[in-house]
């Protein structure tokens, strides 16, 4: 694999502590990574010379992994949303307003009602967002009464609306393209949903077909592997390699490129993924609207003093919340190290942590990078656990309901969790082989 | 692994793609073709040769991709590579199969 070179920094000025000029450090977004980047900025940066802003136009603060649960009556619509602002430390300026355009030739940042941000580093963390308007007949009049999203708490609720009701029939949970946030959470609806209707013993009612664009389960072999027994044992379909055209509301079917069909009573779909609109508005993005980032680095590949992190980065690693926890760390001591002028460390690996709930009270540990897939293994002590890498079991099932809280009081307020570090560690794991 | 085709000794992975893009010429393209039971056309290499312009300039290759940049639509591109065409393209043009995958 080969690193990018790190761009020479231009010279930056010298900080003087009697001049009122502050400089201004711009965070756009606050979701997860925004919200762990104020919070880790906050204490890092000197207030006298350093005054930090984050930017969002929504008031509420999701819990995303939440939307997983709340189809099937686990979670309640409480647990995944709180007020914004509780997670956005004092000292930060928390402007609640659409961000109307970044100019980066002028380094600043416009917003809706006409005032202007000057950043002297600025930080894209808006995130990526369902595009159900990119396939046909998807977000039509049947959009949110058979044909549903769970990546919304919208549709989340209006999907467990239906589904108290549901009497049965063909259930197709679907992935449109990749690459998509949480890879894993469409098998983990899939598990879901095989445990819930077995709880409600309509089981046999309901016929579980999972549909997607790849040769297989997952994007990685291994666990490909895995998923695909697990998906074999529940009694649900798999169709592989499907590249959606269009979704025929009208006669309950999704219809590929190959003119291959799929009838459906309820679809689940994991539409297309993209970047936010004001990415695309701001010509920094690619076809997707993920803004092209330096993949050890953080920095953006077009401006030195604009960093990307979270969803929003074109990075070839998992959209997920623990990418943006192990990449705020890194992204923090760089922008430290940018600001005093030294080389940018790159570090970030790819890291990724999953849990993958498989329903009945059980769930699976995935840990990869860019380059080691996940394998089988203890986590996070090597041979000790207590969580078990790539198997079922209870405990992991545990960690992830466990994991809400570690959510909400110290991964968004960017407090460490202990012994999980940014980077992968490789012990206590068995590896075969490595992918290049 | 070694694998002959034609006159040819290319080194391929173990489902099939070369490792080796210099090792490639339109002679061993036709054949990988024809073991995809596909035959070669003007249209066929047309979108050959857009895929290897893309691999040589580094940029990912997706369906999404080759639907926006005008080449092809995809249903024509379904017909002439039937099955997998990313998949089956990629192959016959000497390129890795894409990671679309994460």
């Amino acid at each position: 694999m080969s690193y990018l070179p790190i761009q020479p920094l231009t010279t930056f000025t010298v900080v003087n502590h009697n001049l009122d000029i502050m400089k201004n450090l711009v965070i756009l977004g606050a979701g997860t990574a925004g919200t762990m980047m104020a919070n880790h900025l906050v204490g890092k940066l000197p207030k006298n010379e350093w005054k930090i802003t984050i930017v969002d136009q929504y008031k509420t603060h999701y819990y995303q992994p939440g939307f997983l649960f709340l189809p099937f009556d686990i979670y309640t619509t409480k647990q995944v949303k709180k007020n914004g602002a509780k997670f956005i430390p004092k000292d930060v300026r928390y402007i609640q307003e659409k961000i109307e355009l970044i100019v980066p030739e002028e380094n600043k940042v416009q917003l809706e009602k006409g005032e202007e941000l000057p950043y002297d580093i600025l930080i894209v963390a808006t995130g990526t967002k369902i595009a159900p308007e990119e396939i046909e007949g998807m977000k039509g009049p049947e959009w949110h009464k058979s044909v549903f999203d769970f990546y919304t708490y919208e549709g989340a609720k209006a999907l467990r609306d239906k589904f108290r009701e549901w009497e049965g029939g063909k259930l197709v949970v679907h992935i449109t393209e990749m690459p998509i946030k949480c890879p894993v959470a469409p098998l983990e609806f899939a598990f879901l949903a095989d445990s819930y209707f077995k709880n409600k013993g309509m089981r046999d009612k309901v016929d579980i077909t999972f549909v997607t664009p790849l040769g297989g389960a997952f994007t990685k072999p291994k666990a490909t592997q895995a998923l695909h027994h697990l998906l074999t044992d529940k009694g649900i379909k798999e169709v592989t390699d499907f590249n959606i055209e269009r979704v025929d509301y009208e006669n309950n079917k999704i219809v590929d490129y190959a003119e291959t069909e799929v009838p459906y009573d309820i679809l689940v779909t994991v539409p297309t993924n993209m970047g936010d609109a004001l990415i695309e508005r701001s010509g920094m993005g690619d076809d997707l609207n993920y803004v092209p980032t330096n993949k050890a680095t953080l920095q953006t590949e077009a401006h030195e003093n604009i960093f990307a992190i979270g969803d929003a980065t074109n990075l070839p690693a998992s959209k997920a919340g623990s990418v943006a926890h192990f990449e705020a760390e890194i992204l923090t001591e760089n922008i430290l190290r940018y600001i005093k002028g030294e080389p940018l460390k790159e570090e970030f690996d790819g890291h990724a942590n999953c849990f993958i709930e498989t329903g009945d009270g059980k769930a699976l540990l995935i840990d990869f990078n860019y380059t080691h897939e996940p394998v089988e293994g203890t986590f996070p002590f090597p041979g000790v656990g207590p969580l078990n890498l790539l198997k079922e079991s209870r405990m992991n099932h545990m960690g992830k309901l466990a994991f809400r809280w570690i959510y909400w009081n110290m991964l968004i307020k960017g407090i460490h969790i202990p012994f999980v570090s940014a980077t992968m560690t490789e012990k206590g794991k068995h590896f075969e082989e490595t992918e290049a | 692994m070694d694998k002959t085709i034609g006159q040819a000794t290319i080194s391929v992975d173990q489902e099939g793609y070369l490792t080796d893009f210099s090792q490639w010429d339109k002679e061993i393209g036709t054949e990988i073709a024809k073991e995809q039971g596909i035959e070669m056309t003007d249209k066929h290499w047309e979108i050959i040769d857009y895929i290897q312009d893309r691999f040589k300039a580094e940029e990912p290759l997706s369906i999404r991709g080759i639907k926006k940049s005008g080449v092809i639509d995809i249903k024509q591109f379904y017909a002439l590579f039937p099955g997998g065409p990313l998949k089956k393209a990629t192959m016959i043009a000497g390129i890795p199969k894409p990671k679309s995958c994460i």
